[in-house]
């Protein structure tokens, strides 16, 4: 095996959103989206990002591709800073190496485009092959991702929910990016159907060295794709483990109840479990609480947590945790 | 022996659509006891919805039709046949559904209080005010705090669980003797996910009501149900007990669904099992079983006949060839051999 190398790094990375402005355009109230967040992620590894709705895993992710702008803070790809250099002259190379697959396979793909458009548009317009070359490479991509190539002059709407989301991935390869982010891409697809497609992603990483970021509220597929998975609660990572570890071994009260929640397809094993609860909702990002944000519904909070915002700790080599009752 | 609550007997819904007539539920019969919480699972299109819709009487017609030869017995009347007038008092009384969505079942232009209201004042024949005290009481029952200023909210102003818990005070409001879940907890997220299912389990066991709990998450099927029927292409491919089901699959389906599901509890990583293919057609299904196609283990006949549902025991039931006293194997031994050759 060789070093482990970082493909990709955010450091401090804090995206603010402004809801309301005043007349002179002072900002009147600010979602706090993401704040300082911290993530590594190694060259052909996958991370996994998990948490509730609203907890910011998807504008983490795309303010990492640069659909966002972020408010604080940077993202590295290879070193090179992303939104520097997107707002540069060499923007194109580096889009060129981050793509992403989306979690509707319905709305995301032009119904009026066939799919062999569809994947060569990516390629026209980073001028990386002559037309022949492009037709040669749709072909290729489609049989790559499991698809009879003669389907490239249909429509998206003669394919199912899974066969788009080959679709998709195939956009995704079209360029030979690095990085390619994974928001929620088996979400919207039936059961037999999701192994189908996250069996491909793993193959793709394989063949190709891929480096992914999955998003996804399904644990369990998240534990299954991913060498090491980030919690998220209210903007901010909780914990980050090595993704056996983290099953095995939480330590984040939030990591804990949200691992315990998890229905498992055993009825012996889920009879004799014992579940954390955890009541009510996520607080407002508009408004969080003060010090430790999981702290209003924590069983385990004490006075601390209400005055002191928690730090990520290392606890274990690679296992970091943002919790004071820890380490 | 528990009481029979609700027979349904060759149930069979077609929709007639511009390109021909799907046939949405095909030949569904099965039994529900009182205090009992049967799964149904299955993908999108197999015609669990339309199940619980029809015994609801909730199919649009036309396009969709209960075609004549349906029985839905409950309480000794044929919900099949019965009357708009009659089954009124049934629906939303008797027998109440919690819808998928949350977020669009409830009327955004009305207060949680009125709409919960309206069936209390109808079934109950309670006045207006003594109907909102028995609102009140139902979202505290549903562990919703301060019910009484939550009354007077919109539904906008109650985040996704919440409402899925006004939509399950609205469904008990009247004490129904049968509660449809189609998909309770799919557009929520685990945590609340847990609470919502907890909540079902207590009232179930509090109240002994009977719930169909339809849904393609094997894992909250696992937790809340007795007994579990898997359905495929508007038939039901397999029914047994909860723990027969999950333990002993013999319907190649099922186990396939199984296979392909991470679990938590997986120590290593394993190589996900697929099931290749799509779902059929239901316009035009194919002759024989309608998984033969996608069926690894398919004998010829599968492609030629329907097979009959076939009685392992008086609870477990599947509908494959596989199981017939003729076949050549075994299920459980291809089920195995499949398993030892990955």
């Amino acid at each position: 095996m060789s070093q482990p190398q970082t493909l990709l790094e955010t450091k401090n990375l804090t995206k603010h959103f402004v809801t309301k402005r005043s007349f002179l355009g002072e900002p009147l109230a600010t979602v706090r989206a993401v704040e300082g967040v911290n993530l590594t992620v190694e060259k052909g590894k996958t991370l996994g990002l998990v948490g509730e709705t609203g907890c910011g895993k998807t504008t983490v992710g795309r303010t990492i591709v640069g659909l966002y702008n972020p408010t604080g803070g940077e993202v590295l790809l290879n070193g090179e800073n992303v939104h520097a250099t997107l707002a540069g002259p060499s923007a194109m190379t580096i889009r060129r190496k981050m793509q992403m697959i989306f979690q509707d396979p319905y709305s995301s793909l032009n119904p009026r485009m066939t799919v062999g458009d569809i994947i060569r548009e990516p390629m026209e317009i980073h001028h990386l092959a002559s037309q022949a070359e492009m037709k040669e490479r749709v072909w290729d991509l489609l049989k790559q991702v499991g698809l009879n190539p003669e389907h490239a002059s249909r429509f998206p709407h003669e394919f199912s929910g899974g066969q788009r989301q080959r679709v998709g991935i195939a956009r995704a390869l079209a360029v030979n990016p690095e990085f390619i982010l994974c928001d929620e891409p088996i979400s919207a697809l039936d059961v037999s159907i999701q192994a189908q497609v996250v069996n491909l992603l793993e193959e793709l990483q394989a063949k190709l060295g891929l480096t992914y970021i999955f998003i996804a509220h399904d644990l369990s597929m998240v534990k299954h794709i991913s060498q090491r998975v980030a919690v998220m609660y209210l903007g901010s990572v909780a914990e980050i483990a090595p993704s056996l570890h983290l099953y095995d071994n939480p330590l984040h009260p939030y990591t804990q109840a949200l691992l315990s929640a998890i229905p498992i397809a055993d009825p012996k094993l889920e009879k004799s479990r014992k579940r954390i609860l955890l009541e009510g909702d996520i607080p407002s990002p508009l408004n969080p609480p003060s010090g430790c944000k999981f702290r209003t519904r924590c069983r385990k909070a004490f006075d601390r947590c209400a005055e002191e915002i928690p730090v990520l700790k290392e606890v274990e080599p690679g296992h970091q945790v943002a919790c004071h009752l820890v380490g | 022996m528990a009481e029979r609550i609700l027979t349904v007997e060759n149930l069979k819904v077609v929709f007639h659509t511009y390109a021909g007539m799907v046939r949405g539920v095909n030949d569904v019969s099965f039994t529900l006891d009182k205090g009992e919480v049967l799964g149904i699972v299955g993908e999108s299109g197999c015609g669990k919805s339309v199940t619980a819709s029809a015994i609801m009487r909730l199919i649009p017609t036309p396009p969709g039709e209960i075609l004549p030869g349906s029985k839905i017995l409950f309480e000794s009347q044929d919900l099949a046949t019965l009357e708009e007038q009659k089954m009124r008092q049934i629906r939303g009384n008797a027998i109440s559904m919690i819808f998928q969505d949350p977020m669009t079942a409830l009327n955004p232009v009305l207060t949680i209080g009125l709409q919960l209201s309206e069936s209390i004042i109808l079934h109950q024949k309670l006045s207006p005010r003594a109907a909102m005290e028995k609102a009140i009481e139902m979202l505290r029952l549903v562990g919703i705090p301060s019910p009484e200023v939550r009354v007077r909210q919109y539904p906008h102003q109650l985040s996704g669980g919440m409402r899925q818990r006004v939509m399950i005070a609205m469904a008990l409001s009247c004490n129904p003797k049968i509660l449809f879940a189609d998909e309770p907890t799919t557009a929520l997220d685990v945590t609340i996910q847990a609470q919502i299912i907890d909540l079902m389990k207590s009232l179930n066991e509090r109240l002994n009501t009977s719930i169909i709990l339809i849904s393609h998450d094997l894992g909250v099927v696992a937790g809340l149900s007795h007994r579990v029927q898997v359905m495929y292409a508007g038939r039901i491919v397999e029914t047994a007990k909860v723990h027969d089901l999950y333990g002993n699959p013999l319907h190649p389906y099922t186990w396939g669904l199984m296979q392909s599901i991470p679990k938590v509890t997986d120590g290593t990583h394993r190589q996900l099992q697929t099931i290749g293919g799509q779902p059929p057609d239901l316009l035009s299904p194919p002759p024989g079983c309608p998984f033969a196609p996608r069926c690894r283990f398919a004998l010829r006949i599968c492609k030629e006949e329907l097979p009959p549902l076939i009685e392992i025991n008086p609870d477990h039931q599947v509908r494959c060839w596989l199981s017939h006293e003729l076949s050549p194997v075994r299920a459980v031994d291809v089920f195995q051999k499949e398993v030892v050759n990955r």
